[in-house]
């Protein structure tokens, strides 16, 4: 990310160490992930040890430290969805991308990560792609999911 | 001046003191693996669990993190004491089945080989080399990283620490053992970090001493030290 | 906005607004919560706002999105006003016809109706719907009558008047008096009553006094802080506010998870409204009062509910629990006095001070007074989120206002409380959600999620599933919580993969224990919980796994096979179509077979046979 858009992000919080969490949350926000270069520069600039960046970065579930795809394909793991098949739709996502959690497909089209709880319980089990929500999923939806979203990027192309 | 009891015998205590600190200079034996009493006290370990009874509740408490007070009560060796112990004891040797102070805890609490799957990391995850680093070191060369059964320590990107003086201190207060220090003739590598450090000369006998990194540093932070006190080995000075 | 500067101002203010409002001025209003929106309210909205615009009547007919109205299992949800008809399922081709039918000539669209599922009936009212008449919605109910957006519509339904009251007519201490005498406690999952939480924090000596609001809802299956944030902000913060002036505090937090992006977004300009009109900040209602509230959005770690790591991770660090012994009352964040509370727990709180303490306290059990909102879900007919005063049976709640198991199936257990709860099984269905009946059941109240689980749910499956999100989320100091949750999800999947030993259940007793006494906090020391009470009242449902290799509920893969029943199977070859390793064979209108060798146990052919065909033996 520019330096400046760092600064700018800097500035919001005042450049208090209490506010990492905030910082990271915004950067994350623009960038898809954490980049390895900005983390250093805010560890110079707000200023902070880099290790109490990586220790946050690491610790909390929202932030990624590698580029995540352009569709992230996140699979709600909570209790509701548990019960409902949320475990086989999971693998059958795996299956259908060709990667695990934090994986990233060849294309750069889609990473999986999982939730803890979407809070959308009446639709479990549920998948995110993108920023679109796929409710009562059954690993064969999953299938013809992916698929249409194939084709509709292809299309895009 | 505070009075309690370990196991029925009366103590007197500093405020400001923790109950192992006290049990220890008492010559109370205690097992603990995290606790430093030169660093902040952590909790991690969970072998210092001891039976505390404060006004009428009684409980299984670490004893590195609790204070001592006036009137409690404390119980080293009660059954309940030596149940949880044995627990921590198992699981400690089942993460780390080579390390000899665990071996031997285990031997003398009789546990014998864990009911668990053996792994074979050295590190129990205590935090005294994270602490030192950060609390008496001052350079938070690493840190914890990640969480739960995935917590590990390192620096980050968890390679080389560019702020690491290669001093050697995370080493010296490892229990375990498992952050080696290695020195050839220019140079000292801290092994687990994978930071290998030049050294400098000492000015009289010519012998690599310590990395510039780590005397650098010492110079910036310390007052009234000549500075070619710093240009001479420990032997020389 | 205008400056709202005194009680009387309040008033005023709230007379104009109610007074410029049409009662019977018809009203769309469309439910805009996480279900509704994730089953396409948004769009229901706009095309709404489009076909009225259409029609010329945008100003005759007004639109309002407002907050969850529970009913999730039927969203998106719309309500026509001010006849309360209440639409279920709505879409957006069903908008035209809305306006034209029902707004335009008063006719009810029976399609679009909720069908009574016994009685076949066609119901036309919220209130007269199963699901919402066993329910009490004291706190939720406000939800779907408000813009959560706007403060105006929060003034007119009555809000701010608990503050103004409380600032009038009570000093801080009759305040913590009234709350106390309520019995309100903590919706959190603790339990422990708010009143002598605050009264302790009042004591405490600091330079600085915090309220914090906990609404980092980490219990995965609960989502009514989510909701209440979303729907009715200002309840909250009405609340929190309260709770300043009672504690003597300035300065307040509210702490909510970052995955919740519309609740930061609802409650952020809450904050800038009472800003702007002066209820935030210095002298409130001309009281003296100073207050001011910050939003801090969490980072996504389940062990932040507990209240040390909550306020570390508020300071800008890891959330690692600190020493029990320290109370937070006394040292929380940035060592101060630090009273926090959970979203729930401050909503009760306007509630209180407005209806009193005796109408308060004559509602719930002995030692749980009020009402309690749960998520409902899992196995059950209608998800959602439900408000029933304790002391209601979980039967109730299943039968009543869930409306039963879904499919005819045989309710087997209900899980309450989260990672931290346990489960209850049929057979104890009659207890009533009370916290410490619960407790006694081996399961809490915790923040109130409520999984419904039928025949078809393994319940070592279930341990095994709490387990592994336990060693993920459990911060990882302490060796016991750490390495004893590790060590208890691998004994647990051994089980479940048909490789489970004699005395692996005592080992997993045995661990518990150690886990919950050597634990430094309330993740650790509850995190058995799940792994107890599944062995107290499904031990035989272990032993099957581990004796004869086989998982009764047909959940666990490894001691499972799919097979096609002969007298089902018509050919149609819709389960070979969808099975991803062609474990499937058979020509059309024959008999299908599955390779129990190539067969991953996907479940896809099951899910995909319309004729009950694929089997689980």
């Amino acid at each position: 990310m520019d330096h400046k858009c760092i600064d700018k992000i800097l500035e919001k919080y005042g450049h208090q160490e209490s506010s990492i969490i905030a910082i990271l949350q915004d950067l994350q926000e623009e960038e898809n992930y954490l980049p390895e270069n900005d983390l250093a520069y805010i560890s110079e600039n707000l200023p902070i040890p880099l290790t109490r960046i990586y220790r946050i970065a690491t610790f909390y579930n929202a932030f990624n430290l590698t580029p995540r795809g352009k569709y992230p394909v996140s699979v709600c793991m909570g209790t509701a969805c548990h019960v409902r098949g949320a475990p086989m739709v999971f693998d059958r996502v795996r299956l259908e991308l060709g990667i695990d959690i934090g994986g990233v497909t060849e294309d750069g089209l889609f990473s999986l990560e999982t939730v803890n709880c979407l809070g959308a319980c009446a639709l479990g089990p549920i998948v995110v792609i993108g920023k679109e929500y796929h409710g009562n999923m059954t690993p064969a939806k999953v299938e013809s999911t992916i698929k249409k979203y194939r084709k509709r990027i292809a299309k895009e192309k | 001046m505070i009075k309690f009891t370990i196991d029925g015998v009366e103590v007197e205590a500093e405020e400001g003191q923790n109950v192992l600190q006290v049990a220890l200079d008492n010559g109370f034996d205690i097992p603990h693996l995290c606790y430093h009493e030169a660093l902040e006290p952590y909790g991690a370990c969970r072998l210092c669990q001891v039976e505390i009874t404060k006004g009428n509740r009684t409980r299984l408490t670490t004893s590195c993190n609790y204070p001592a007070l006036e009137g409690i009560q404390v119980q080293t060796g009660t059954e309940k004491v030596i149940k949880a112990r044995k627990m921590v004891i198992e699981l400690l040797l089942a993460r780390s089945p080579n390390v000899p102070v665990i071996k031997d805890l285990a031997e003398e609490y009789s546990v014998g080989t864990p009911r668990f799957t053996l792994g074979d990391d050295d590190c129990i995850l205590c935090g005294l080399c994270e602490r030192v680093c950060r609390e008496i070191v001052g350079v938070e060369a690493i840190s914890f990283l990640g969480r739960g059964s995935d917590r590990k320590v390192g620096p980050p990107l968890e390679i080389n620490p560019q702020t690491c003086i290669g001093c050697g201190a995370c080493a010296y207060v490892c229990p375990t053992d498992c952050i080696k220090v290695e020195e050839n003739e220019n140079e000292r590598t801290i092994v687990r970090w994978g930071r290998t450090l030049p050294m400098k000369k000492c000015k009289v006998c010519g012998r690599s001493f310590a990395p510039w990194f780590q005397l650098d540093y010492f110079g910036k932070i310390t007052e009234g030290i000549p500075s070619d006190f710093w240009d001479k080995c420990p032997d020389c000075r | 906005m205008k400056r709202i500067d005194s009680p009387k101002k309040l008033e005023d203010i709230r007379k104009e607004i109610i007074g410029a409002r049409d009662p019977d001025k018809p009203c769309i209003t469309i439910c805009s919560g996480t279900g509704c929106r994730a089953f396409g309210s948004e769009n229901v909205t706009e095309s709404f706002r489009k076909e009225l615009k259409k029609h010329g009547l945008e100003e005759t007919i007004d639109v309002r999105t407002t907050g969850c109205h529970g009913f999730c299992e039927k969203g998106p949800v719309v309500v026509i006003n001010p006849h309360g008809i209440f639409y279920q399922k709505v879409s957006p081709k069903d908008t035209n016809e809305i306006i034209t039918e029902t707004l335009l000539n008063n006719k009810v669209i029976e399609r679009l109706l909720y069908t009574h599922p016994e009685t076949g009936q066609k119901i036309v009212k919220e209130s007269e719907i199963p699901f919402y008449k066993g329910q009490m919605r004291v706190i939720f109910g406000n939800n779907g009558k408000i813009d959560p957006t706007s403060i105006d519509d929060y003034i007119a339904i009555g809000g701010y008047s608990a503050l103004s009251i409380t600032l009038t007519d009570y000093s801080p201490v009759e305040i913590i008096e009234i709350i106390k005498k309520s019995g309100l406690r903590g919706r959190g999952g603790g339990g422990f009553p708010a009143g002598v939480k605050w009264e302790s924090c009042r004591n405490a000596a600091g330079n600085k006094h915090y309220v914090i609001c906990n609404a980092d809802e980490g219990d995965p299956g609960a989502y009514m802080d989510r909701s209440l944030l979303e729907g009715n902000p200002h309840s909250v913060l009405e609340g929190m506010i309260i709770g300043a002036y009672a504690i003597g505090s300035d300065e307040g937090y509210i702490y909510v998870r970052n995955e919740y992006p519309l609740a930061v977004r609802n409650v952020e300009i809450a904050i800038a409204s009472l800003k702007e009109c002066g209820l935030l900040g210095e002298n409130i209602l001309g009281s003296g009062l100073n207050f001011d509230i910050k939003v801090s959005r969490g980072g996504g770690a389940f062990v932040c509910g507990e209240s040390s790591a909550l306020v570390a991770s508020l300071e800008g660090r890891v959330g690692e629990p600190r020493a029990k012994h320290i109370h937070r009352v006394e040292s929380g964040i940035w060592d101060q006095p630090t009273n926090l509370n959970n979203v729930e727990t401050w909503a009760n709180v306007p509630l209180i001070i407005n209806k009193g303490v005796d109408w308060y306290t004559s509602i719930g059990t002995e030692g749980s007074k009020g009402t309690k909102i749960f998520s409902l879900v899992g196995k059950v007919n209608n998800t959602g989120l439900v408000e029933v005063p304790m002391g209601m049976n979980i039967k109730e709640i299943v039968y009543e206002i869930g409306g039963g198991i879904p499919e005819g199936r045989k309710l087997k257990a209900v899980q309450t409380g989260g990672p931290s709860g346990g489960v209850i099984p049929e057979s104890l269905m009659d207890v009533p959600v009370d916290f410490d009946r619960l407790t006694d059941v081996g399961s809490m109240m915790g923040s109130g999620g409520m999984i419904v689980m039928d025949d078809k749910t393994c319940m070592v499956d279930t341990a095994k599933y709490f387990m592994n999100f336990l060693r993920g989320e459990s911060c990882g100091k302490c060796t016991t919580c750490r390495e004893g949750t590790q060590r208890m999800y691998e004994i647990l999947e051994a089980i479940s993969n048909g490789d489970g030993k004699e005395g692996d259940i005592e080992l997993l007793e045995e661990l518990s224990w150690a886990v919950a006494e050597g634990s430094l906090c309330a993740l650790g020391q509850t995190a058995p919980n799940p792994v107890l009470s599944t062995i107290r009242y499904f031990r035989d449902e272990y032993e099957a796994h581990i004796k004869e290799k086989r998982c009764p509920a047909g959940v666990c893969k490894a001691l499972i096979t799919y097979s096609i029943d002969e007298e089902n199977c018509t050919g149609c070859g819709a389960c070979k179509k969808v099975c991803p390793v062609e474990a499937i064979t058979g020509e059309k209108k024959e008999l299908h077979t599955i390779d129990p060798d190539k067969c991953i146990r996907c479940g896809a052919c099951m899910a995909a046979c319309n004729f009950d065909a694929v089997k689980v033996v």
